[in-house]
């Protein structure tokens, strides 16, 4: 009885007899991912014309992204990425936190709450941007019509239109449509813990807030890194939303520009050197967004903490 | 063990009375926006909050017909589907031999797959650009259908391998005693006991695709090839003032997932964040 295959396959190790099977898809990923990311960094070293490739530069684009015209709207739109990844943080996972640790005790209804509070995030971002630009307009929309029939007038804003409240809007419509995703990541890591723990604390008369914060808490850590380090990723690459709610400058006067939407009027709009910037810019962010995720996940994995 | 103390029982009241606010602030502006597909737009500015005076689908019928999104859906259907059977195909052909072999060069591979799971490829769309207008593919749905494809590789190779590993190894040794070839041991024995990973990843794929805005807008102009996302926003730009078209275009945007959702739920939810609890 031999297992072994015959003839010209056993010659062949499994790497070259198995070539029909991951060739195809080597071929694709290679061709569509990983080449126009290198490409991306290429494109960055060099000086363009319009379409045309001119002379190797080095560094020389990124030196001019920290320079005007490009410094202050570089700057305005990274701190806008930071503000959102904060009122995220703040607003969207906070709630998502909390709701999970009430749904993980609730005894009716956990299931449906959780189905209810992720539906929103099945809708496209482009619905959710128009959706909310309907809700939140500042003559027909819902929302003021609805604040001025309980005779809140004053709370009626153009929400949208105005530096103050823009940016702060779309993140609570961001939060909308996300937060059941956190929400059902800590919940997944609350079942996980015994259940031996929340009853021996109980049994010592520690009330929720105890239970929360000394039990629980603690051991939520993997899912609030993971959380975390997504929330950070998602804000920096935010994109959609923006350009739906408010343009692809950032209306009102930047006030909502992120660096996606400065990416991609960098490089799909008119100027000369889009190609070169465009890609300086993304290789940038890149850089950015992996360092720093990068070195939060080094810090945060030391010291997780079990109680086994 | 529960002791119904008036406190408890106020802590209990408190915490459905909260979970029904958010609930309502979830459901009520898409209960909105269906509501308002079904009036004029007279009738949507003078009484947003009212029932509509009669339930008509006109709005509907001038949405999907006039506004196009016959076509948007059609393409939307064509390219999701299409990108799914090549990414599940593709994606378990690499995975077969990379989940139940160990040979010279497995570890290249799977660090070069698992590497896409990491690579924001959006950053390369300049790139990626200037690759589907030389391949010719810029502005027909094959370039959404091979990005999303090629995008979705590095997750499903991951997962599918994984699972295949789990398979214990007696399954195929029959049929490889019967002179079965390595590519009908995949197809016939290996294939159909994955299933339940297929499901997930296909979950995991297809929603994104189907939502995604993105690609459409860099890679697609014409209006014969637009999917439901970027048809929606040339829509809004197009009808701007009429309240009751926007309203029903969006509900025909939504519709299909939601529908879906009513009935899968639990495989959407574990399909959707199977991505982040990996």
């Amino acid at each position: 009885m031999s297992l072994k295959p015959t003839g010209r396959a056993r010659r062949l190790s499994p790497f070259w007899r198995f070539l029909p099977f991951w060739l195809p898809a080597f071929i694709l990923y290679s061709l569509f991912i990983v080449w126009p990311l290198l490409n991306a960094v290429s494109y960055s070293l060099f000086e363009w014309q319009g379409l045309k490739r001119g002379a190797f530069t080095g560094l020389s684009n990124f030196a001019r992204l920290f320079q005007e015209p490009w410094r202050s709207d570089l700057w305005t739109a990274f701190w806008h990425n930071i503000l959102f990844f904060i009122g995220t943080m703040l607003v969207q996972n906070t709630i998502a936190l909390f709701f999970a640790v009430i749904l993980n005790n609730l005894k009716r209804g956990s299931r449906f709450f959780q189905n209810l509070f992720f539906m929103p995030h099945l809708l496209a971002t482009v619905l959710v941007g128009f959706l909310w630009n309907l809700i939140l307009n500042p003559l027909f929309g819902p929302l003021n019509k609805a604040l001025r029939a309980i005779g809140l007038d004053a709370l009626a804003q153009p929400w949208l239109g105005q530096p103050e409240t823009a940016l702060p809007s779309i993140i609570a419509v961001n939060a909308w449509a996300w937060l059941g995703f956190p929400m059902m990541l800590f919940l997944a890591n609350l079942g996980s813990i015994p259940a031996s723990y929340l009853e021996a604390a109980r049994l010592d008369n520690a009330n929720d807030w105890q239970i929360f914060r000394f039990i629980q808490l603690p051991l939520l850590r993997p899912s609030l890194i993971i959380v975390t380090v997504m929330t950070f990723i998602g804000n920096f690459n935010a994109f959609e939303l923006i350009f739906v709610m408010a343009g692809s400058n950032g209306s009102p006067g930047g006030a909502t520009d992120v660096l996606g939407t400065l990416f991609y009027r960098t490089a799909f709009g008119t100027g000369q050197d889009a190609i070169s910037m465009g890609s300086s810019l993304a290789v940038m962010m890149f850089g950015f967004i992996a360092l720093t995720s990068f070195v939060f996940l080094r810090i945060a994995r030391r010291g997780e903490v079990t109680y086994d | 063990m529960t002791k119904r103390t008036p406190l408890a029982v106020t802590k209990t009241v408190l915490i459905y009375t909260i979970l029904v606010a958010y609930g309502l602030t979830v459901v009520y502006p898409v209960f909105l926006m269906v509501l308002s597909s079904f009036k004029s737009t007279r009738e949507i500015f003078a009484s947003p909050f009212a029932l509509p005076q009669s339930w008509s689908f006109q709005n509907y019928v001038e949405a999907w017909g006039k506004g196009n999104f016959s076509t948007y859906f059609g393409n939307s259907v064509f390219v999701t589907a299409t990108a799914l059977v090549l990414v599940l195909i593709l994606g378990s052909l690499a995975a077969y031999p990379l989940g139940r072999y160990a040979f010279k060069g497995k570890q290249f591979l799977m660090i070069y797959f698992l590497a896409g799971l990491m690579l924001p490829i959006r950053l390369g769309i300049l790139p990626l650009f200037f690759l589907m207008k030389n391949l010719h593919l810029l502005n027909t749905p094959w370039s959404l259908i091979l990005i999303y494809t090629s995008s979705g590789l590095p997750f499903t190779i991951f997962v599918l391998a994984n699972f295949f590993e789990t398979l214990p190894k007696e399954l195929e040794e029959a049929a490889r005693l019967d002179g079965a070839s390595e590519f009908r041991i995949y197809w016939q024995v290996m294939l159909p006991l994955i299933r339940p990973a297929l499901a997930t990843v296909a979950i995991f794929n297809f929603i994104p695709w189907w939502n995604d805005f993105f690609f459409p807008l860099i890679f697609i102009r014409a209006e014969k090839y637009k999917t439901l996302p970027l048809g929606l926003f040339s829509f809004f730009g197009e009808h701007q003032n009429n309240w009751a078209l926007l309203f029903s275009g969006l509900t025909i945007t939504a519709l299909p997932l939601l529908i879906l959702y009513l009935f899968a739920s639990k495989q959407i939810i574990k399909g959707l964040t199977s991505g982040a609890l990996k």
